[in-house]
């Protein structure tokens, strides 16, 4: 018997139903979410989520670019784990023109990528906490990802908005102060976690909060197209890293954590536990670093060296085609798939042999899972229906492209 | 990593379990890159796809993603849908392609299949107002109810026409 | 035992002498609003990141005096607009406006909040000043916490120095009627 009809069997008067509208700029949704629930006293009975709040039409944007230049747009996909979006344009790109990129490249963007994943996943687990009102984790654990943003800005300049790597390689390798700070990081970021966990883990107010909130059966997940931490703490092992090895992720060990029951406090404990995963990832690619070129050899596609521009002919027409945006690629449709901060972040392209891309579709996973939280939110409590967003960690900026 | 081969024996194992069930069904079939793709007859759409979904050999369980495309200068393949399958067990993975005209954008849609695709298709009914047969509740998701136009359709512009200060002297356009 | 030393806030002009202190009503209370503004943070997208940051411990916005959150457009005085703002949300953003209370001002985060940003888009507001006033804008995409920080104290300045009966003024109002605002 769930809440609602415990709650039919106990009233006898007439029934009075509320709507309230949660959003779009509610303080608990972190983000312009609009839901018109359907409240019986604190019970959701319906849910309508809106969502194009910020709909800011990449795709068609995309269209009319160069496909370097499409690097910054990606960014502002899931924009709390840029390089992951970056990196998969790129690889998206290398697979269309056919070019393998170093190893050296590669394990550096495995160690900016799960760099980045922390830091989704950082966002994620804290706002988790600060909505059940542990906002200590939120401030406290908060300082890893400047750290992280420390780091990003070493190697590319930017903190949040990356537009990090080329196509073809990376921009630059990393300097002595990146590997300095990836080394302090790997020193202080466990103590952090360890230390936050043991704060929320096991905390009877958290667990009694977020224990059975919002659950998912794998089924209904699958069905959904849930992918990422979601569908894994629903219990299915699908993870792109593993299925659909790219950038040399076949070469490192990890596991993959799952779930059970798929509710609020499994998909924070895959989160927890992937942080740890990464951390270990980045720690196997530091030792593992071969030493080498960090871009494969595609002039038409990496700006040459300014002191060769200055000098080399051939290399003053790249720059120029580069940065005018004329360089034709070939025709042909490609698919190409990464695991984004919250699961499999697809990018189709379709290209007509011209020099921008003639239709570039995003899988979106955000936008994907968003449409199964009316289902889970029905028959919970209002507080479990802003929890349970929260452990989604559904971004706007990716749900409304 | 998918290596040619493995995608050349999905193609043809796709291909045969198709032509076994629905001999007039499969228009072409092509590879691209790491993706087997089999351009689809609308009128028998649904019919494969359910096939494709429940078979026990073809086992399809995953909508990946769906999009639309518009090619203008294609005549009657004008409008196309492209959905993406995924086998989890055996990590396969296949690509569907249907066109048609303008005149004609309505497709079988796939929400009693999966459940996700109600968005998905909603999306691109906003884009490229495709009319999904069958769809619950088919209406523009990502834009403003009162856009009269779909945006991604090629002869649309990108920019906002609001804007006066984007002109040539500024931009050397 | 250490001696803290604590640096009072810049006294306005005034009479002083031995246990008063004089100076206008109008600089005392600019003084006061300066120093107390209640943000109203409007995150839309990757800029509400970089405000979380702003918020967080490590810039600590709170040193400035805007520690308290109003989540309520009745109870806020400062209006931060923080990442894109599509024709959809437009009118939700104004609406907010006109719900805060007098004296209110507005700070645009961003290049998107300022003028549409890289996003010349069929559905993008090409800056959030078409359908509300703005007071100070910050460049960046998104700008650092520093920016953000440089901002608020920009406003701060703007609300010490505006005076007690500029929003009672008919230039004020002739401005809020160009936005077609009562």
């Amino acid at each position: 018997m769930n809440k609602q009809e415990e709650f039919n069997q106990t009233s006898n008067s007439e029934k009075v139903y509320n709507i309230i509208n949660l959003g779009p700029t509610h303080p608990a949704t972190h983000g312009i979410f609009q839901n018109i629930l359907k409240m019986d006293g604190e019970i959701i009975m319906e849910a309508e989520p809106t969502v194009g709040y910020i709909h800011r039409a990449f795709e068609k944007l995309a269209e009319h670019r160069p496909y370097n230049q499409v690097t910054p747009i990606t960014d502002r996909l899931n924009y709390c784990s840029s390089p992951i979006n970056n990196m998969g344009w790129h690889m998206t790109v290398e697979k269309l023109i056919g070019c393998e990129v170093p190893k050296r490249a590669q394990y550096m963007r495995v160690i900016i990528m799960e760099l980045s994943r922390i830091s989704d996943h950082v966002i994620c687990t804290t706002i988790i906490g600060q909505d059940t009102g542990a906002t200590t984790g939120f401030l406290y654990f908060f300082q890893m990802r400047e750290k992280i943003y420390e780091i990003f800005e070493e190697i590319c300049g930017a903190r949040l908005t990356t537009n990090i790597g080329r196509i073809g390689g990376m921009e630059r390798d990393f300097n002595e102060t990146v590997w300095k700070k990836l080394d302090i990081f790997l020193k202080e970021f466990p103590e952090f976690l360890s230390e936050f966990q043991r704060l929320i883990e096991r905390n009877r107010i958290f667990m009694d909060r977020t224990i059975d909130c919002g659950p998912i059966s794998a089924e209904k997940a699958l069905a959904y197209g849930f992918t990422g931490p979601n569908l894994r703490a629903a219990g299915v092992d699908y993870d792109v890293r593993v299925a659909m090895p790219y950038s040399s992720y076949e070469d490192f060990e990890f596991k993959i954590p799952i779930g059970q029951n798929g509710d609020t406090y499994d998909r924070f404990m895959v989160r927890i536990e992937e942080m740890w995963e990464s951390i270990s990832i980045i720690k196997q690619a530091i030792e593992k670093m071969p030493e080498g070129p960090i871009h494969a050899d595609v002039p038409e596609f990496y700006l040459p060296d300014k002191e060769d521009v200055y000098s080399k002919m051939e290399a003053l027409i790249y720059h120029f085609k580069i940065v005018m945006g004329e360089t034709d690629v070939p025709k042909g449709e490609v698919y190409h798939s990464v695991e984004g901060g919250n699961g499999e972040l697809g990018f189709y392209l379709v290209s007509d042999g011209g020099r921008t891309p003639f239709r570039l579709h995003f899988r979106r996973p955000c936008f994907i899972y968003y449409q199964a939280y009316p289902e889970m939110i029905v028959n919970g409590l209002l507080s479990d229906a802003i929890l349970t967003l929260s452990s989604l960690n559904v971004i706007a900026g990716e749900l409304d492209a | 990593m998918v290596s040619n081969e493995m995608t050349l024996q999905l193609k043809e194992k796709v291909e045969n379990l198709i032509n076994a069930k629905f001999p007039n069904a499969l228009i072409s079939t092509s590879l691209e890159y790491d993706f087997p793709v089999f351009e689809l007859d609308k009128s028998q759409f649904l019919e494969v796809m359910t096939f494709l979904k429940n078979d026990s050999q073809a086992n399809f369980g995953f909508l990946t993603t769906l999009c639309g495309l518009h090619f203008p200068e294609n005549g009657d393949k004008e409008f196309g849908m492209m959905y993406q399958l995924h086998n989890l067990n055996s990590n396969e993975r296949i690509r569907i392609k249907v066109f048609m005209p303008k005149e004609d954008m309505k497709i079988n849609s796939l929400t009693q299949l999966w459940p996700t695709a109600n968005w998905m298709e909603r999306q691109e009914y906003d884009f490229f107002g495709f009319k999904f047969i069958g769809h619950p509740n088919l209406v523009r998701i990502l834009n403003m109810d009162e856009m009269n136009y779909f945006p991604m359709r090629k002869e649309y512009p990108l920019e906002d026409g609001s804007r006066d200060d984007k002109n040539d002297k500024m931009f050397g356009r | 035992m250490s001696t803290i030393d604590i640096k009072p806030e810049n006294k306005p002009e005034g009479l002083e002498g031995a246990g008063f202190f004089a100076t206008s009503l109008e600089k005392v209370v600019g003084l006061a609003r300066a120093n107390s503004l209640w943000p109203l943070p409007f995150a839309t997208s990757c800029c509400g990141i970089e405000f979380m940051a702003t918020m967080a411990s490590h810039y600590d916005l709170s040193r400035f005096g805007s520690e308290r959150l109003s989540f309520s457009p009745r109870q806020a005085d400062l209006l931060m607009v923080m990442g894109t703002i599509s024709k959809k949300l437009a009118p939700v953003l104004r609406q907010v406006y006109e719900q805060m209370a007098e004296p209110k001002w507005v700070l645009s985060m961003g290049a998107c909040a300022s003028s549409g940003g890289i996003f010349d888009t069929y559905s993008v507001l090409q800056g959030i000043d078409r359908v509300i006033p703005v007071d100070v804008y910050i460049p960046g995409c998104p700008p650092r916490p520093e920016q953000v920080l440089d901002g608020i104290l920009k406003i701060q300045e703007l609300s010490k120095s505006e005076g007690l009966r500029m929003r009672n003024s008919p230039e004020y109002k002739a401005k809020l009627a160009l936005y077609g605002i009562e």
